[in-house]
């Protein structure tokens, strides 16, 4: 790269819901500033204008679903130097990942008034399933603040500093008073990853688990607080477990573990 | 000059989602325009079956992270229709406040960084930055207060967490609001601003006959409640939605294709969104959004779709005026949400998404568990008149040079602000086993 020529940032999208690609265009007070640091190569969502690959720095948003985009995300690793994955749905799959736990292709040739017409494969898979990926940003969707800590790293040449402790971390330090303990609702903040900032606690509600398991959780301890502490059902823990992050391995063995009781 | 070829747009550009788009010309004339969804689904109302009825505002909201609370709000309805439930007074209020906020932030994305650079010849915002610092600029700020509202009752301003079935869960005191008042009232005088300036642009002489379709209410602009109306004497109750409105599966999409069932005239497109609502509900504009609207050259109806720009920047002061009203008037309610019983039945709700009507329906058992749901959204309405536009837009344009011809194309897709990823979201899994 010479002095003149900036990074070279893409963002590309599969299976979702435009919302974490949108955190970028949602950084209003920064977005002048971060386009002044790299040239927006490849952003669909946002220009029409097509700069070549290779790109130093793709951002990736969505879930592989059909065979095509298990092509594509080949190929856009291919002209990537840099690879990293943004939200539930490429770190995991994604809410559609919840097609993972049915027999889809039996389902949709039963049921489609034209089943010729759907191209899907039966999954919906993390991006990570398919190519090597440097960095994975959590969140349903990704908080803006840690998405502009990774840009800025990756362009610095060092490491994202993105926090894998407990949603229970960010409750403890904003001096918020745990629901479940003093509530009894239900909460998964104890096994998610922080980055939210505790915001279900903050409006009293549970954590329903958007930035996916944490590092090292014990999904099985709090299965056990929310069956025999809470009363929560069998059926309404395996919901739990199969949210946003329902294909994220801690959380898929915990609901599996459920399922049938 | 020859006159065959065709003109492909691969992936569009400056659209939420994926879409293409292909039209043929074949010895100087129009043969075919196809305007292609290929969003993967992801069978969203396959998966909500055998879900709580709690669930369904946080996992609609993630059919679209630009209108999460259209979502959230249309499913809520929903619920509470088929459970006999009714919200009203300062909880009510709060539901139009936060959807003002995604009113604005989804319109000041689109009007700003969208759209306008179609207008004035920018391939984005960014470039368009650097002629225009102070539009872009003005344009972010204003989006900027409409997240601000969304964020500070919803939590966050993507998929927000606070909206629940009865209401919200937690509401924020008076003082948190303050704030927000001041910064809304600059928003209202860059929302004036932005009608102006939207107002002068260069449009295509392109009126066309429409059968406008939203909600219209006795009292004020529809954003949750109302009958559904058209300027062709439809006049409805929410829940006869599905038996004047169908949806058709076709290859090219994988979006279903929505039409209106006509006796005389049989299945026929109509348009959903921003110029529908305005049409029908220009009365109930607050005053400053009327006059403003007229000053910027618009009558009480309009038929041009590449002047929704200018629409939507009326519906955007429209919205930062409401919000304002609401505020200085809020009430703290007694309680956060009013409390609701499941029972078995079939609840049906619509509102007013930025992009236009979106009807839910919810079939919910004794114990709450959703049985089936249907989901129809702006942008899947809308399908069928966006290629109805490009049939009759391009015959007196096939002199320009494709590149030309192609942009020009785009803008008039960009005209309705498609959320594709919303709309290839609901490839329906009716279940028949025999």
């Amino acid at each position: 790269m010479t002095a003149k020529s900036k990074p070279k940032l893409a963002v590309w999208k599969f299976a979702s819901c435009d919302g974490c690609q949108l955190s970028l265009i949602d950084c209003e007070d920064e977005l002048l500033a971060v386009t002044g640091e790299v040239e927006i190569a490849y952003f669909l969502e946002a220009s029409r204008a097509v700069v070549r690959g290779p790109y130093d720095l793709s951002l990736v948003e969505g879930s592989i679903t059909t065979a095509e985009d298990a092509e594509r995300i080949r190929a856009v690793r291919r002209v990537s130097k840099t690879l990293v994955t943004i939200g539930a749905c490429a770190t995991a799959g994604g809410i559609q990942a919840l097609r993972n736990f049915v027999d889809v292709e039996e389902y949709i040739a039963a049921v489609y008034a034209h089943p010729e017409y759907i191209n899907t494969l039966a999954t919906s898979t993390p991006v990570s399933e398919h190519v090597y990926v440097d960095f994975q940003l959590r969140g349903c969707p990704i908080n803006k603040w840690q998405l502009i800590e990774v840009v800025s790293a990756y362009l610095n040449g060092r490491k994202p500093f993105i926090p894998t402790y407990s949603v229970c971390m960010e409750c403890k330090r904003r001096g918020i008073t745990c629901v479940m303990v003093a509530q009894g609702t239900p909460c998964l903040g104890p096994v998610t990853q922080a980055g939210c900032g505790a915001l279900c606690p903050s409006y009293n509600r549970g954590c329903y688990g958007c930035f996916g398991p944490m590092d090292t959780p014990n999904p099985a301890s709090l299965s056990e607080w929310w069956l025999k502490g809470l009363g929560v059902s069998t059926a309404d823990l395996v919901r739990a477990w199969r949210g946003f992050n329902a294909y994220a391995e801690p959380f898929r063995k915990e609901s599996e573990a459920h399922e049938h009781v | 000059m020859s006159m065959s070829r065709t003109i492909k747009v691969d992936a569009l550009a400056r659209v939420e989602g994926e879409g293409a788009l292909t039209v043929t010309v074949r010895k100087g004339e129009l043969k075919d325009v196809q305007f292609r969804i290929f969003e993967p689904p992801r069978f969203f109302e396959g998966f909500l079956r055998g879900r709580r009825y709690a669930e369904a505002p946080d996992i609609t909201a993630r059919i679209c992270g630009i209108c999460p609370v259209a979502y959230q709000m249309s499913s809520v309805h929903a619920m509470e229709n088929a459970f006999g439930v009714t919200v009203d007074g300062p909880l009510r209020e709060l539901r139009r406040l936060i959807y003002c906020g995604e009113w604005i932030e989804s319109h000041a994305l689109h009007v700003y960084m969208l759209h306008a650079p179609d207008f004035l010849g920018f391939e984005d915002a960014i470039r368009m930055a650097h002629k225009h610092p102070d539009a872009v600029k003005r344009g972010l700020r204003l989006k900027k207060a409409g997240n601000d509202i969304v964020t500070l009752l919803g939590g966050r301003e993507i998929h927000p967490i606070n909206v629940r079935v009865g209401g919200f869960y937690r509401v924020p005191a008076k003082r948190e609001w303050m704030q927000l008042i001041e910064e809304l009232k600059w928003a209202r005088e860059a929302a004036v601003e932005t009608v102006l300036w939207t107002g002068q642009f260069d449009f295509p002489d392109f009126e066309q006959d429409y059968e406008f379709v939203a909600l219209r209410h006795p009292d004020e602009y529809p954003f949750n409640e109302g009958h559904i109306a058209s300027n062709k004497g439809l006049d409805i109750e929410v829940r006869d939605f599905e038996r004047h409105f169908e949806e058709e599966h076709v290859a090219r999409s994988t979006a279903l294709h929505a039409v209106r069932k006509t006796a005389g005239s049989g299945r026929q497109p109509y348009h959903v969104g921003p110029l529908a609502r305005y049409a029908l509900n220009f009365d109930k504009l607050s005053p400053l959004a009327q006059e403003t609207a007229k000053a910027a050259g618009l009558r009480s109806v309009c038929n041009n779709p590449f002047q929704s720009i200018v629409v939507r920047s009326v519906e955007t002061l429209y919205a930062v005026d409401e919000a304002l009203r609401i505020l200085e008037n809020y009430e703290e309610p007694d309680r956060p949400y009013v409390p609701v019983t499941p029972r078995a039945s079939t609840g049906y709700g619509a509102s007013e998404a930025p992009r236009g009507l979106l009807y839910h329906r919810y079939e919910v058992d004794a114990d709450g568990t959703i049985l089936s749901a249907c989901i129809v959204p702006p942008t899947a309405q809308n399908q069928k008149t966006v290629e109805r536009d490009l049939w009759n837009f391009i015959p007196s344009r096939l002199d320009l040079s494709k590149e030309e011809l192609t942009w020009q194309c785009e803008q008039a897709i960009r005209n309705y602000d498609p959320c594709i990823s919303c709309s290839a979201h609901f490839l329906r899994l009716e279940l028949r086993k025999s």
